[in-house]
């Protein structure tokens, strides 16, 4: 009898511990769902601050560039530099064949004309002389010199030939090929090259349509909460207007992308694919939040604040407006952040009203097409060229970090200038 | 233009304010008792500035473009054109303006343009006299007006509230542009494809419907078996499926853990940073899930014999489920912590076990509030876009197996309308459809599971 009592506790004890542990592998399962996801982005997307160059001798042949004694600043705009680009690549191999020199061409990026012409019109006295010149190396030649790319794949499932790996290895040993700081990732558009595709249009345009949604949604929302918290009378209308925030707030973005589609691009006739109208889709996707937010800052205004106001003689709208709200914008703004923190992320609306268009220049003002950093990752990830694959992570990595350095700042102005009430 | 003269504008909103309070100043230092703080006064003034703006503002923007396009066509009329046609010279007039015309250009049109910029011209410069001399007048009959015992807190304080008011309204009128976006597109496309063959035909493939040329007859034959959303609405509740699979023991788990045994410090790191997986956007999920988890299930699959699609549903869901947890983990944690200790402490006076009081007292307490939390979850996954968009297929496949790929109204919706859309046309309609029946699903599912926990939470205040 007692034995048997013993071993029902002891049974008892042991499923305590199994749902014990059954807890704790729950979090740590979904800790370590978090540890893989941000290796993972890092470690694919680290290499893609650094970029590959090569250097090549490259003589300016006056000649070749169709260019006559004394130039002035206008001839040198004008010249061709297409052949001595092409020439100083073949020389890189003085026995190579036609292929071979349209191989060795495909080295370096398409832009490598311009860079040379660069050179010449940062120093016009190199006419006739030879100088080493950095050249963005190709992007699987990148990928190559990172390590990404496996050489051992057969000739022809490579996108880079043994030739050009042979003469890639004798440039490498010769000390031609550096890796520098990439900083044409953020100063460069999108391009269909991945060696030359930067973030700067996408990221002009997150910043823009950003704008927008706080010029919108702040002040609408902060207006909102503080009618419905301080002035609205209970009857069904404001429990309507309750109802409806509450639920807007939980519509799967998607549908905004539809309304701004229907409504903004289709009535309004704005402009396609421009902050703007992206800012406007989000200001209505993040007004319930910043609505929800800054009603939970001023319910927790204590009362006594009020009473005091109004006991000095002070009317209703002055205590809101001199002492509550004052008082509530720590919260409210932090809130806000947040807010738009998730609007910064989100992309399917974006994608809906057009933000998805191939822009290769950088906007400069919300009227102008563009993508943001969510729809840049999409583009990207969509492509199926290798470099890209890094760059989304790059650009991952760019979009994190200004998502934790927002909610950084919310969480320092919430607990910095919040007044704790006791 | 219209930029420079709202900035003016506002300026004269500020000297309105400043003459009001001088106004205030000048009467209290003849030792009258004013009824108001002068800034009242002040605020007064610019409201009288404010107003007549903007009424002049809005009826020009709604009256300008219908008036000078009368006043364009009416050069037409009398011609025999016939309403589209007329349609159409005005849309060519404006863009030949503009300096945006690519076409013939006639004379006639060329004419009508020019007259355009005249109108135009002249519309602007009389909006900026009218409103100016507008602003000026109520300013100066309301300046005059105000005296020591005029009331000036109270409708200024009156107006702020209408302020207030209008601004609470924004949250129905977004609903309702939602269901006005939806339901006009949604009413075409039931005229197009029967109700009937939408919700119960199991062929969905709307590459089949290209844009039609609209002077042809709408053959509806044209699109029998094209727009059945069976296949759709299964991967749609599958993938969510498979998300809760994931989600639900991991999520509510964790809550538990959270609520009941973990220490302060472990509760301190542990739940910001589970909820920093709800702060990753979605696309970065789509990312992870289409370049990491799907070629690794395939690889997984391969060597044990299965076959597996790339974008298999499992890789969107599973992907998902991550996304979700932390939803349902902190839902789950608030409504445990709200049960009353009372509850607790009877459990354990009776000598059950931790475990035993979680499982038989606490989690039939909280479960209201546990199935709100799951209910929200499974709406987010329902409208969860990127995801699978990026590793689910982009082909409606009637199927049950997690190893094959399918697709959802999400990703229906983003397939349709990315790039150029045609309004009119019933693929475009179809992509309103789907998005008018996933805001009518997630909808339902909202307000119930509002609904539940916050009788939750009322039971235990």
């Amino acid at each position: 009898m007692n034995k048997n009592k013993e071993q029902l506790l002891n049974k008892r004890y042991k499923a305590e511990q199994r749902f014990r542990l059954y807890g704790l592998s729950a979090i740590f399962m979904a800790l370590l769902f978090l540890t893989i996801f941000i290796f993972k982005i890092f470690s694919t997307g680290y290499s893609a601050f650094q970029k590959t160059w090569l250097i090549v001798p490259v003589t300016f042949d006056a000649e070749l560039m169709m260019l006559d004694q004394n130039p002035s600043k206008e001839d040198l705009q004008d010249a061709d530099y297409y052949d001595i680009a092409l020439k100083s690549m073949a020389d890189l191999d003085p026995n190579a064949n036609e292929d071979q020199e349209n191989e060795l061409k495909r080295m370096v990026s398409y832009f490598f004309e311009k860079e040379i012409k660069n050179e010449l019109l940062n120093d016009p006295n190199l006419i006739g002389k030879t100088k080493e010149v950095y050249l963005t190396a190709s992007d699987d030649l990148d990928q190559v010199f990172k390590g990404n790319y496996p050489r051992d794949l057969p000739e022809d499932q490579r996108r880079v030939s043994d030739y050009q790996l042979k003469i890639f290895d004798q440039l490498v040993a010769n000390g031609k090929v550096e890796s520098k700081f990439n900083i044409s990732f953020f100063t460069n558009a999108d391009s269909r090259e991945a060696e030359l595709a930067g973030i700067a249009s996408s990221f002009m345009g997150s910043i823009f349509s950003i704008l927008v949604c706080l010029m919108i949604a702040f002040p609408v929302a902060v207006l909102a909460a503080i009618y419905l918290e301080e002035f609205a009378p209970k009857n069904r209308f404001t429990d309507f207007i309750e109802v409806n925030i509450n639920n807007l707030a939980a519509v799967p973005s998607i549908v905004f992308g539809l309304l701004g589609l229907g409504v903004l691009l289709a009535i309004f006739q704005l402009p396609r694919s421009t902050p703007l109208v992206g800012g406007i889709t989000l200001s209505l996707m993040t007004l319930p939040t910043i609505i929800i937010a800054a009603r939970a800052s001023l319910k927790a205004v204590p009362p006594s604040i009020r009473e005091a106001a109004l006991a000095m003689g002070a009317s209703r709208m002055q205590t809101t407006m001199h002492h509550t709200v004052p008082l509530s914008m720590p919260g409210t703004l932090s809130g806000t952040i947040i807010g738009l923190a998730q609007a910064l992320g989100e992309t399917a609306p974006l994608i809906l009203i057009g933000m998805v268009a191939f822009v290769n220049t950088i906007p400069g003002s919300p009227m102008d097409p563009a993508a943001s950093l969510p729809v840049q990752i999409y583009i990207w990830a969509e492509s199926a060229e290798r470099g890209f694959v890094e760059k989304v992570s790059a650009c991952i990595m760019v979009l994190l970090g200004f998502l934790i350095i927002m909610n950084l700042f919310a969480q320092i102005i919430r607990h910095k200038f919040e007044k704790k009430w006791s | 233009m219209n930029l420079i003269l709202f900035t003016f504008i506002v300026l004269l909103g500020f000297t309105s304010y400043y003459f009001g309070r001088k106004k205030a100043y000048t009467i209290q230092s003849t030792k009258k008792r004013l009824t108001a703080l002068p800034q009242f006064y002040g605020y007064y003034l610019a409201i009288w500035c404010a107003i007549p703006a903007f009424i002049i503002f809005s009826l020009w923007a709604i009256f300008e473009p219908t008036i000078v396009k009368l006043l364009i066509l009416s050069d037409y009329s009398n011609q025999g054109y016939l309403d589209d046609e007329l349609n159409l010279i005005y849309e060519k007039t404006k863009a030949l303006s503009r300096g945006q015309f690519t076409g013939e250009i006639t004379p006639f049109i060329e004419a009508s343009a020019e007259k355009y910029l005249s109108l135009r011209s002249i519309a602007q410069s009389s909006k900026v006299v009218i409103v100016l001399s507008a602003i000026i007048a109520s300013v100066a009959y309301a300046y005059k007006r105000i005296s020591s015992n005029s009331r000036t807190r109270e409708p200024v304080e009156k107006f702020l509230n209408a302020v207030l008011f209008t601004a609470s309204l924004a949250a129905i009128l977004t609903t309702v542009g939602i269901v006005f976006s939806l339901i006009f597109q949604t009413i075409d496309f039931f005229k197009v494809i029967p109700l009937f063959d939408f919700v119960f035909g199991t062929h969905w493939y709307p590459a089949k419907a290209f844009v039609r040329d609209s002077s042809e007859a709408l053959d509806p034959t044209m699109y029998s078996d094209t727009f059945g959303a069976v296949p759709i609405f299964a991967g749609t509740f599958f993938i969510a499926f498979i998300a809760m699979c994931v989600a639900i023991p991991i999520g509510l788990m964790s809550g538990i853990y959270l609520a009941e045994y973990a220490s302060t410090k472990v509760r301190q790191y542990a739940k910001p940073l589970i909820e920093i997986l709800a702060g990753i956007p979605t696309v970065v999920y789509g990312f992870f899930a289409a370049l990491t988890v799907g070629p690794f299930l395939k690889e997984l699959g391969t060597s044990m014999g299965l076959e597996v699609s790339a974008e298999s549903a499992l890789a969107a869901g599973g992907v998902m489920g991550i996304m979700i947890i932390p939803f349902i983990s902190s839902l789950s944690d608030d409504v445990i912590t709200s049960v009353p200790q009372s509850l607790r402490d009877g459990s354990y006076a009776m000598g059950a076990t931790k475990s035993e009081t979680i499982k038989r007292v606490i989690f039939p307490a909280a479960l209201p509030g546990i199935v709100g939390s799951i209910l929200l979850g499974v709406s987010r996954a329902i409208g969860e876009t990127m995801i699978v968009v990026m590793a689910s297929g982009l082909a409606a496949n009637l199927t049950l197996n997690p190893l094959e790929s399918t697709s959802t109204i999400t990703a229906q919706i983003v397939v349709i309308l990315i790039g150029d859309q045609a309004f009119g046309d019933p693929k475009t309609q179809a992509a309103f459809a789907l998005g008018m029946s996933l805001f009518l699903v997630t909808l339902c599912l909202n307000i119930v599971a509002l609904r539940v926990v916050k009788k939750y939470r009322e039971k235990y205040e």
